[in-house]
């Protein structure tokens, strides 16, 4: 399986990386946008995807700082 | 007593820490693939960028062969030192609580600054007076400490000084029990007049008081 896990800053915690791509965009000329957050995206072919969560909860975020997502789960043929 | 430095790919004050507790004691470095201390008394996990920071600082150390090692030395009370990406390494490793997250300025920073000592009843700060203020240098990118819980606090930035955004001004934590030992800056960089400041001498200091109080006579 093709899986997506997407990592973002807790709800919460100061992202300082959020704030700074919030401000730099009316700097564009961009207008009405508000609570950016700053990711990371982790793309894996997994062949046991009932194992993702644990992948997650122990290495691929931090739990205490981070939430994480799964967010596509495709075969791996499909995908390519 | 003899200390033991980890030395990780991708660290960078090995050297420095090793030769900070040498003006005290024995040191050795420990390499990251053994699993094996030496016997040691007082392991130090140095700072750097071990593994090369990937994913999250420390995140990909905690899985070293020697870090089996240093955990189960841990849990049975022995002394763990973590210095910078060492402390990164040791939340990561659940062997302190919290995290190091990016500074509020996203810069690297590198200064020398003043922190003060909030408890002085653990094995690294024996040798200090509480309240006392230690100068010493900081230079990170990821160093905003953070912690849900309540923690046992060691070292505070003082007033004004804080580099990073760290919650509550907190410069270092141990767990507990009081046997390990995280901080941001860096004591083995502070151990000669001729770079500022001695005042990191008092943490390796004190280590060597504490594990001598602690052997047979």
């Amino acid at each position: 399986m093709r899986a997506r896990v997407l990592v973002r800053p807790k709800e919460g915690i100061l992202d300082p990386q959020g704030q700074a791509v919030e401000r730099a965009l009316p700097a564009l000329g961009f207008s009405g946008v508000a609570n950016v957050h700053v990711g990371r995206l982790i793309e894996l072919d997994v062949e046991d995807p009932s194992q993702l969560p644990e992948m997650c909860e122990r290495l691929l975020a931090n739990p205490l700082i981070e939430e994480y997502e799964i967010i596509e789960a495709i075969p791996a043929e499909a995908a390519s | 007593m003899k200390f033991g430095v980890v030395r990780f790919p991708g660290s960078c004050d090995d050297v420095d820490a090793l030769q900070a507790a040498a003006r005290v004691d024995d040191a050795v470095l420990l390499w990251h693939g053994d699993r094996d201390l030496q016997g040691v008394d007082a392991v130090v996990i140095p700072g750097g960028f071990s593994y090369g920071d990937y994913l999250r600082a420390g995140a990909i150390a905690r899985f070293a062969p020697v870090m089996e090692e240093v955990t189960e030395f841990a849990h049975e009370g022995g002394l763990v030192l973590g210095i910078c990406n060492g402390f990164q390494v040791l939340c990561e490793a659940h062997l302190l609580p919290g995290a190091l997250l990016p500074n509020t300025s996203l810069r690297f920073i590198f200064r020398q600054v003043a922190l003060e000592v909030v408890d002085a009843d653990t094995p690294y700060t024996r040798a200090c007076e509480p309240g006392q203020r230690l100068s010493i240098p900081v230079k990170h990118t990821t160093g905003r400490y953070f912690s849900p819980e309540p923690v046992r606090v060691v070292l505070r930035y003082a007033p004004g000084q804080n580099p990073n955004g760290s919650q509550d001004d907190i410069a270092g934590v141990s767990n507990d029990a009081g046997n390990v030992f995280g901080l941001m800056p860096h004591p083995e960089h502070a151990v000669d007049a001729l770079t500022g400041s001695t005042d990191g001498l008092q943490i390796f200091d004190s280590i060597r008081a504490h594990v001598a109080d602690r052997l047979p006579v």
